[in-house]
């Protein structure tokens, strides 16, 4: 069975379609990747997997239970297997790094207090940042804040792992941490992930499979081979990172030479 | 939401009105939607039977509103006291009835200034806070950041906030009542040399307690506003810092402007409740 199961999603906002009938399925203990350019759904498709919107119509059913239909205290059931990063690292300011991941751990379970420093401390010292646990979010690097993210979604033990563009941001190094880090996650702990990026390099890297979404619909998804050998035209384009309305020199320089012109000719 | 209206004048007018209509009772809508679903998730946020964090959290924010508030409201309510008793008693000493600006000033701020004035101060200092605050989490989606982990933003976020000024907005009124009674005191030492003890004797003599409850009411009502529209301006932001910025100066315009419309509504029911 499918870890989350995505069927006919239609999402419009004021009239205009986002998401068109789109199915999906994630793998378990797989990373799935999910790539695609600025406007073509992905965040959108993220944010309904979470159920923080409503679609139009369809259904996403995640471990079998449809998030769209099931009561308040499933839902609550199904988000506390789920641990999310969001783009912007979403870190309660106001809280220093121990207690941003140690919140759900205090709010959720019965542990004692010591049990849940430790957790703490194990949590963080997984994505690095044991050293840091006294800091508050705003004293940190914009990747260390992804990683502090990554960190409090693991804080659960989660089943799935959605991560909202990892490495927008960062310099190439950073990336290449976090892409190396989101790979040890799969193979310590098992974890179904969702990784939403356009970074081509690091969709490569990390992916067990890649769905390429297109003006709201599923373009193609595959292995990393399959979608190298995909011939779709919208496929290729983006694989070789071809603009869709190039500059056309030639029509703007005989522009620039008929302006020059009129300009001379003026008394 | 502005939209381009197409038509004769007439019409104009009948379709800006009707839009600003809907706008508004969709906004009050809106209010008292999250003040059911807050006053719902209140629970968690009370002592002993509730949750302990969110119980810290509506101690902090009553510090916040309420003993960070002390110095602001207090000198408000004096220099508000001592103008009040000022100009009442440059027209009273005409009709040898100096002694009668101890009753305007006592019964004025116990019914209405003091928690009038302290709802505006904590409008500007809390209201806005609240609404920048929660504002700046939407921004940057704290606020879906607590959705996902299971959290309920309003029983984390609102509940708090709002036991807080509960408890802190009929405090602070107290304490304005006060100082305002005292700056009436001392302006009637200084003008007639009457005593501070015979000042409050006088005033203990024409306030009664309706008065203080009349006050009290209109305290928790203001209250009320004050927290859920900077609330609810903060849940409402869209884009970005900017937002936030647009989103705090109308929590402190559109509280400041329901608290005075509330008050006048208290005070008129006030009115005819007292005479029958």
């Amino acid at each position: 069975m499918s870890m989350i199961s995505v069927r006919d999603l239609v999402v419009e906002y004021d009239g205009r379609r986002v998401l068109d009938g789109l199915n999906l399925d994630i793998e378990p203990g797989q990373i799935t990747v999910l790539l695609g350019g600025s406007g073509s759904g992905k965040s959108t498709l993220l944010r309904q997997i979470l159920a923080l919107e409503n679609p139009k119509s369809g259904s996403i059913s995640i471990k079998g239970t449809d998030i769209m239909r099931c009561s308040p205290g499933d839902l609550k059931k199904v988000r506390r297997s789920i641990g999310v990063a969001f783009q912007s690292a979403a870190l309660f300011n106001s809280l220093s790094l121990e207690d941003n991941v140690a919140l759900t751990l205090r709010e959720h379970t019965a542990l004692a207090p010591t049990i849940i420093d430790l957790i703490v401390w194990m949590k963080l010292a997984v994505v690095g940042l044991a050293d840091f646990g006294k800091l508050h979010p705003q004293e940190l690097s914009g990747g260390m804040k992804k990683r502090a993210a990554v960190a409090r979604a693991l804080a659960l033990d989660p089943q799935i792992l959605v991560l909202d563009e990892p490495s927008a941001g960062l310099d190439p190094i950073v990336a290449a941490e976090l892409d190396e880090l989101i790979l040890f996650l799969k193979e310590a702990f098992q974890i179904t992930a969702l990784v939403v990026t356009h970074e081509l390099p690091s969709a490569f890297r990390i992916a067990d499979r890649i769905a390429m979404l297109f003006n709201g619909k599923l373009l193609a998804i595959g292995t990393k081979d399959e979608i190298r050998a995909n011939q779709n035209p919208r496929v290729r384009q983006f694989l070789n990172r071809v603009p869709d309305n190039p500059v056309h020199m030639p029509a703007f320089a005989s522009y620039l030479e008929r302006y020059v012109q009129s300009q001379e000719a003026k008394p | 939401m502005t939209q381009s209206v197409k038509g004769s004048p007439i019409t104009n007018v009948f379709k800006i009105a009707g839009r600003e209509t809907i706008n508004q009772l969709d906004y009050v809508g809106s209010l008292n939607i999250q003040l059911w679903a807050t006053l719902r998730g209140m629970r968690a946020a009370l002592p002993l039977v509730g949750n302990r964090h969110r119980w810290k959290a509506a101690v902090h924010q009553m510090l916040e509103i309420g003993v960070d508030a002390l110095p602001m409201v207090a000198l408000l309510a004096m220099c508000s006291g001592f103008i009040l008793a000022l100009q009442g008693a440059s027209e009273l000493r005409r009709f040898g009835a100096l002694h009668y600006v101890i009753d305007l000033v006592a019964v004025a701020f116990t019914r209405e200034l003091g928690p009038l004035l302290t709802a505006i101060a904590v409008s500007g200092r809390s209201g806005s806070a609240f609404a920048a605050e929660i504002g700046t989490m939407k921004v940057t989606e704290e606020i879906d950041a607590l959705k996902v982990m299971a959290f309920e933003p309003v029983e984390f976020v609102l509940a708090p906030k709002f036991l807080a000024a509960l408890v802190a907005v009929p405090c602070l009124s107290i304490v304005s009542n006060v100082f305002g009674i005292l700056a009436g005191g001392l302006f009637m030492f200084f003008s007639t040399h009457l005593g501070l003890q015979v000042y409050f004797r006088a005033v203990l003599t024409s306030i009664h307690l309706q008065d203080l409850i009349a006050g009290l009411i209109k305290a928790v009502a203001f209250a009320t506003i004050v927290a859920h529209v900077g609330c609810l301006e903060g849940l409402r932001v869209r884009g970005g810092p900017e937002a936030v910025g647009r989103s705090t100066t109308m929590a402190v315009v559109r509280s400041t402007f329901l608290v005075i419309v509330a008050d006048a509504i208290f005070t008129t029911i006030f009115y005819f409740v007292g005479k029958t």
